[in-house]
């Protein structure tokens, strides 16, 4: 059962990371790594339950995970937010600030 | 009794006080430059009288005293002075010429703007040349042999706004320091091979009039012969005699000083201190004779042909110092010496007197001279004197002097002999040649005498006037020193000689050399007049019979041209060459070096261009080319 498990998750990764890397919608780059996230939590879980060590720990770190994710989306709209507001865009492209 | 002997160290020390004096006082100062610096010269002269005559007693020995200078584990540098009556007469000529040069240059140099600076670098020489003849040790003797090199070269450049004058000091720095350098790796032989590293030259005469065999006929021949090279440089010998005439260019009292009486003289004493090594060397004394006898002719030859009045009295100067080593390298180094002490008073007269007419006419050719005897009787006379000692016609010092070396020649070598009469046939006739242009005939005007610039034509031979007291007194007192000097050695009587080597005076006559000298001078002086006095057509006639011999001897033999050719050529394309080699090799190593370092930083800065996309997608790729690598080695073990 294993591998499709990491197979799904490493799938689910891989779209994640490609929306992150080149999605300019900075809204659509969140959502992205929320899936890369996700893929992750699919990983602990599966390792929690099919692993050559099976323990709850895996399924307590995804619960955290999942925390965590939600704290980051929120305060991460909020900046998206703000952002909109001062500059009328949320493409990722114009956001290079730290260049200068 | 030798109170003055053991004082003698502050014979040096006084014309050094004059210096630091005249330094601290700056050039405000325009009679202070004078005063002081004449007063010096006069009491180091006074000094120096005292210790002659203390040198003449009967109980006379020579005095050392030395202190510990330098101590390097278990060898002790010592430096000190040494007082014989080779340097208590050294001393004597010194501080006369010295001190009439200082009396004069109040005269010629009194429009001057750094008349006091001049004064100061005249006892800044002094002082060294003075340091010089009292040295007991060849360190310290080449110490001050560099320190007269510097005021030479200080005091030719001392009109250092003319680009000749510039050029002439620094020659005159670069060809003598040929001859430094191999003075000084002589001295470090002589340090190496010396029992106990002995630098005194009483150590040197003991070691090497022993014959013991303590040191090799090699090496003592190899010393020797580097000794002399830098005697060659300092005296204007060939081959590296081309700086002595370019050293005209310094204002003629310095000419006198230095480039006549002391400083280039200092290579004859030089090798009259260290006799005993050319003594152990038959090689090196016969390349010492040989080249002095050929400098000698070769000298006097190019003198007939100057047309520059102070440049005729350099190749003069090169041509007696050429007889001075022509007399050490026969063996009689007394004889060398006795040359240098009668040649000291009358070309520094010869000097001075040209200085007088130069001061009076404002041009140096003799082609552009004439007439002067009526305008200046004081000057035509003692320059008749000079010039007929100089010729070597009896009872002028210059004949007794020369008779000396001849008569050893005689003896000694032949061939040596004849080259000695014929540069003496050839110095009478420069003489008389000099003589009759500048100071016999009839002026010759801006008009006819070909004058081009505008100074010389206001100023000209026609409105000449005898030059001031300070200037003409010297004149006189070298004169009557140029007249009386060659009596302290006669044939019949050689007591300088005796006095000097401590050895019985010996007496020789040797007629045949005396008559040979006497005719010859004659000669010289006769042909001289026929060509230039009586008839002035016939210097041309010679001209138009042989031009390339008078086109030969007026280009100095060419040897401006072979050394610019050789050397200076050949040294500025090496230069080039190492130059090309360092902006091309090593500046383009480093240049590339820097370049690279720049463009891997553009590379770099094109990485951060604030997107995060960019930022993120390194990082990925980071991390996938990390997990390849680490799956790699897994995969490999």
């Amino acid at each position: 059962m294993l591998p499709s498990y990491l197979t799904l998750a490493a799938i689910l990764f891989c779209i994640g990371l490609y929306g992150a890397l080149a999605k300019r919608n900075a809204i659509i780059v969140l959502l992205s790594l929320e899936l890369m996230l996700n893929a992750v939590n699919l990983n602990l879980i599966a390792f929690s339950k099919y692993g050559v060590v099976p323990s709850l720990t895996g399924q307590i770190f995804s619960v955290f995970t999942i925390t965590v994710a939600a704290a980051e989306a929120a305060v991460a709209v909020a900046v998206l937010i703000a952002l909109f507001r001062a500059r009328g865009t949320v493409d990722v492209e114009h956001m290079n600030a730290m260049r200068r | 009794m030798d109170f003055y002997t053991k004082s003698a160290w502050v014979i040096p020390l006084i014309p050094l006080a004059a210096f630091l004096a005249l330094t601290a006082l700056g050039r405000n100062y325009r009679k202070a430059g004078v005063i002081i610096g004449t007063f010096a010269a006069l009491a180091s002269f006074a000094m120096s009288v005292l210790v002659l005559v203390e040198r003449f007693g009967q109980d006379a020995v020579d005095y050392n005293y030395s202190f510990d200078w330098i101590r390097i584990s278990g060898y002790t540098l010592e430096i000190g002075f040494e007082v014989t009556n080779l340097t208590a007469l050294m001393l004597i000529v010194v501080t006369f010429v010295a001190l009439l040069v200082n009396v004069y240059s109040a005269g010629y140099m009194k429009n001057d703007e750094r008349i006091t600076v001049f004064y100061g670098y005249i006892s800044l020489f002094t002082f060294s040349m003075l340091g010089l003849v009292l040295s007991d040790n060849m360190l310290s003797l080449y110490i001050f042999w560099e320190l007269v090199g510097v005021c030479s070269f200080l005091l030719v450049g001392f009109w250092y706004t003319k680009p000749a004058a510039k050029a002439a000091a620094k020659k005159a720095f670069i060809v003598t320091r040929i001859g430094d350098a191999a003075l000084l790796i002589g001295i470090l032989l002589l340090f190496w091979y010396m029992p106990d590293h002995a630098l005194g030259f009483t150590m040197i005469e003991s070691v090497f009039e022993g014959q013991g065999g303590i040191i090799a006929t090699g090496i003592t021949t190899v010393i020797a012969l580097l000794i002399f090279l830098g005697a060659v440089g300092k005296s204007g010998q060939f081959p590296l005699h081309v700086w002595l005439p370019d050293a005209m260019e310094g204002p003629t009292p310095i000419s006198a000083l230095i480039h006549a009486a002391t400083m280039v003289a200092a290579g004859v004493y030089l090798l009259a201190r260290t006799f005993p090594i050319f003594e152990a060397s038959l090689f090196a004394s016969d390349v010492v004779a040989y080249v002095g006898g050929f400098t000698a002719l070769f000298a006097a030859t190019i003198a007939l042909a100057q047309n520059d009045l102070k440049r005729v009295l350099a190749y003069s100067t090169i041509s007696q110092l050429g007889y001075m080593f022509m007399a050490i390298g026969l063996g009689s180094w007394t004889g060398g010496i006795f040359h240098l002490f009668t040649h000291a008073f009358f070309k520094a007269l010869l000097f001075l007197a040209a200085g007088s007419v130069i001061h009076a006419v404002h041009t140096q050719n003799i082609q552009e001279m004439g007439g002067l005897h009526a305008r200046m009787r004081i000057t035509t006379a003692t320059f008749a004197v000079g010039a007929l000692a100089l010729a070597g016609i009896p009872p002028l010092a210059g004949f007794w002097s020369k008779d000396a070396i001849m008569a050893v020649a005689l003896e000694q070598n032949l061939f040596l002999f004849a080259v000695g009469l014929a540069a003496a046939l050839c110095t009478a006739l420069y003489m008389t040649r000099v003589f009759v242009l500048v100071f016999l005939g009839k002026p010759k005007t801006g008009s006819e005498g070909g004058l081009e610039s505008p100074t010389v034509r206001a100023g000209g031979a026609g409105g000449a006037k005898e030059s001031p007291r300070t200037m003409t007194l010297p004149l006189v007192v070298l004169a009557l020193a140029a007249i009386a000097a060659g009596f302290v050695e006669t044939p019949w009587n050689g007591w300088l000689g005796g006095w000097l080597s401590g050895e019985e005076a010996v007496a020789h006559v040797s007629p045949a050399a005396i008559i040979g000298s006497i005719a010859v001078a004659a000669a010289g002086i006769y042909l001289g007049w026929r060509f230039y006095g009586s008839d002035r057509t016939r210097p041309a006639v010679v001209k138009e019979a042989a031009p390339w011999l008078a086109r030969l001897l007026e280009r100095k033999y060419y040897v401006d041209e072979a050394y610019e050719f050789v050397f200076v050529r050949g040294l500025r394309a090496l230069g080039t060459l190492l130059g090309a080699f360092d902006t091309y090799i090593i500046g383009g190593l480093v240049k590339l070096a820097g370049s690279a370092a720049g463009i891997s930083g553009k590379m770099a800065l094109r990485l951060q261009n604030g997107s995060i996309g960019t930022y993120s997608l390194a990082a990925v790729i980071g991390m996938v080319v990390l997990a390849a690598a680490i799956i790699g080695r897994r995969l490999l073990s």
